[in-house]
């Protein structure tokens, strides 16, 4: 009788979702599958509200990350006041927004890098779970555990002091900004004083990346083999082909390097994007339209961006860009694992980016919003930590909202992240005997490399209990988790 | 004594926002007396980082909403050793934070979680009218016991009736 293997939750990860393997007779995975059981229904509930409201509102979406929907929402808001398409605001007004998204992006993957995935990379993955967590790490490396904290806190400092507090942030309004950034502000990150300031962080960015070049030469075959599989990657790129997380046009290419979607301008992502819908999730399957829907799934994220972008404008992410560029001689890098690199050379890039910003005198500018015609439909993009984050609105002669749709960054990695869970269950799973806590951790390490944000994915209401169960071949529970 | 009020939860969804209301209620009443050494923050839930905020004070009291069978409020201790890994970053608890604070600082401030009873948890803003009731409980009973507090006086705590406290 085929047997089923449930992992529920994955831990680890924002929000929830469990992970179904099913195993033949003979021990053979012959299906897996991420499910995800939350449903939200956002783009339902703001339709009605006011579109000035969407910057704010979409901020309850989740708590982890809700500056980068309200940024997306914002650039959307911009094109409903005719302040244009992502490029079109006065200095301040930009320059403040990108702060804040480099703010959020540091924040975002130091939590990720060195409180999600460094227990794995310190511990193992078939260590106990008692010290494989953030405490363990704690214990085994205490100046690598503050480092994080305080990586995380600087990024919360740079989100609070531009988007005005932590909780529902106003900072972004249609067609700019509500506040500049004073000179005190400014002072707080770089001297030093009431926390390790934005030279410590670029100096602590680089110790991180040494940690992980380290632990790769140490451990090449797992880092470079575990899920490992081929795909096409999307993200933004400036138009000169630049990394840039906050605009620019939409760019594909395929496993090979091959340019599939040539900078397109993103208001016309629909023409180039389709959603799937599958019986048993609640998250949708984005792909390319012009290669169907069993071909046209793609990456997005931190490899996904190195993949696309031609070059990073800042210099010492620039150096690490061209030496994890050498790794696979200039073609894209397939490699699972290597989504921690290209993360870690993101995390110094926003570091190098926040302190450029910080001496940039536009940020004590007086000339903060753009306004000019209304408009009845406004689409922003940007890349959140995670990946493409997409934000579409249509509105009345009211100004309330009568459509929306949200792309956001997970859901873009749903296929890969299916894929990722089916490599590994294969190789771990088939033809064992014991299931062990490792393998089981093996497949939520190849979940977690995407840094998936299960919340925003499925825009789901109210709590939903948790529980692992395992099953044996005759569906008899033979073990079972709840939280 | 320093003294720090964290209040955490969504104010998007009704009656989660407890924790931050209490705060905002403990803020303005502590301006209006001009109480000194008492700090306030509050965010969508608690973060890692925070280990290195309550790290700076003596006692600590977090805020959040609760679902439990409880009356209106009431206060618990936090214990690190209470402490186990939450599956989501999306669910630190006060005991890790505490935990984390004791293992990469060695301080353990006096610490505290303030629950109050919520009912409604829907997209929306604005608490319930039960939740409210049990809001001004809670916020009347530190207003009465902050001033002590403020002088280092913990045992007032010890004199709330049991049903409040729960050891």
């Amino acid at each position: 009788m085929p047997k089923k293997i449930t992992i529920e939750p994955v831990t680890r990860v924002e929000g929830h979702g469990k992970v179904t393997i099913h195993l033949d007779d003979n021990l053979n995975v012959v299906q897996s599958r991420l499910h995800i059981v939350e449903f939200r229904g956002f783009e339902r509930f703001v339709q009605g509200r006011p579109y000035w409201e969407a910057p704010v509102l979409v901020q309850r979406l989740c708590g982890i990350c809700p500056v980068s929907h309200h940024l997306a929402a914002a650039k959307a808001i911009d094109m409903l006041v005719g302040a244009g398409n992502g490029d079109g605001l006065t200095p301040t007004g930009e320059k403040m927004r990108r702060l804040m998204h480099y703010g959020q992006i540091f924040q975002s993957h130091s939590l990720h890098f060195f409180h999600l995935v460094s227990p794995d990379l310190l511990f193992g993955i078939d260590a106990d779970p008692s010290v494989r967590n953030i405490i363990g790490v704690a214990m085994e490396n205490k100046d690598l555990a503050v480092q994080g904290v305080m990586m995380r806190k600087f990024g919360q400092e740079i989100i609070e002091a531009t988007a005005g507090k932590k909780i529902h942030g106003t900072g972004a309004i249609p067609g700019g900004i509500n506040k500049n950034l004073s000179i005190e502000e400014r002072d707080r990150f770089l001297d030093g004083k009431a926390f390790p300031n934005v030279d410590q962080m670029i100096e602590w960015s680089l110790g991180a990346l040494d940690f992980f070049k380290d632990y790769h030469k140490k451990n090449r075959d797992f880092i470079d083999h575990f899920a490992a599989f081929p795909s096409s990657h999307l993200s933004l790129v400036r138009k000169d082909g630049a990394l840039d997380m906050y605009h620019g046009v939409l760019r594909a290419v395929d496993a090979e390097g091959k340019v599939i979607l040539n900078d397109v301008d993103y208001q016309d992502y629909l023409d180039y994007i389709g959603e799937e819908v599958r019986s048993w999730s609640y998250m949708k399957f984005p792909y390319l339209k012009k290669y169907g829907k069993k071909n046209g799934w793609y990456r997005v994220g931190p490899l996904a961006r190195l993949n696309t972008a031609n070059f990073i404008p800042s210099p010492l992410a620039q150096k690490e860009f061209e030496q994890f560029k050498a790794y696979t001689n200039g073609k894209p890098n397939n490699m699972s694992m290597h989504m921690h690199w290209a993360r870690l050379i993101e995390i110094l890039h926003a570091a190098e980016m926040m302190k450029e910003l910080l001496h940039d005198p536009d940020l004590q500018g007086e000339d903060l919003v753009v306004t000019g015609t209304k408009q009845y439909e406004g689409i922003g993009l940007l890349e959140a930590p995670r990946g493409t984050l997409f934000h579409h609105y249509r509105i009345n002669e009211q100004d309330q909202i009568t459509m929306a749709n949200l792309i956001v960054s997970t859901t873009n990695n749903n296929e890969p992240m299916n894929r990722a869970v089916a490599e590994v269950a294969r190789e771990y799973l088939t033809g064992q005997e014991k299931i062990t806590e490792g393998m089981l951790n093996a497949v939520e390490v190849a979940i977690r490399a995407y840094d998936p944000c299960l919340s925003c994915a499925t825009h789901a209401l109210g709590k939903m209990p948790l529980e692992i169960t395992l099953f044996d071949s005759k569906d008899q529970i033979i073990d079972k988790k709840r939280n | 004594m320093k003294i720090l009020f964290y209040g955490y939860g969504n104010p998007g969804r009704q009656d989660d926002g407890l924790g931050i209301y209490f705060v905002e209620e403990m803020e303005k009443f502590v301006r209006d007396k001009d109480i000194s050494d008492i700090s306030f923050d509050s965010n969508y839930q608690l973060n890692i980082e925070d280990a290195d905020t309550i790290k700076n004070y003596d006692l600590v009291f977090f805020c959040d909403a609760s679902q439990e069978n409880i009356d209106d409020y009431c206060i618990t201790k936090v214990s690190p050793s209470d402490a186990h890994i939450e599956f989501t970053m999306h669910a630190v608890s006060p005991s890790f934070v505490l935990d984390l604070c004791q293992k990469i600082y060695g301080k353990s401030p006096d610490t505290r979680l303030i629950h109050i009873r919520g009912f409604a948890w829907n997209f929306l803003e604005g608490i319930s009218e039960r939740a409210l009731k049990n809001l001004n409980s809670a916020v009347n009973a530190f207003r009465q016991m902050l001033p002590d507090l403020a002088e280092n006086n913990i045992s007032v705590l010890e004199n709330i009736s049991s049903c409040h406290l729960y050891k």
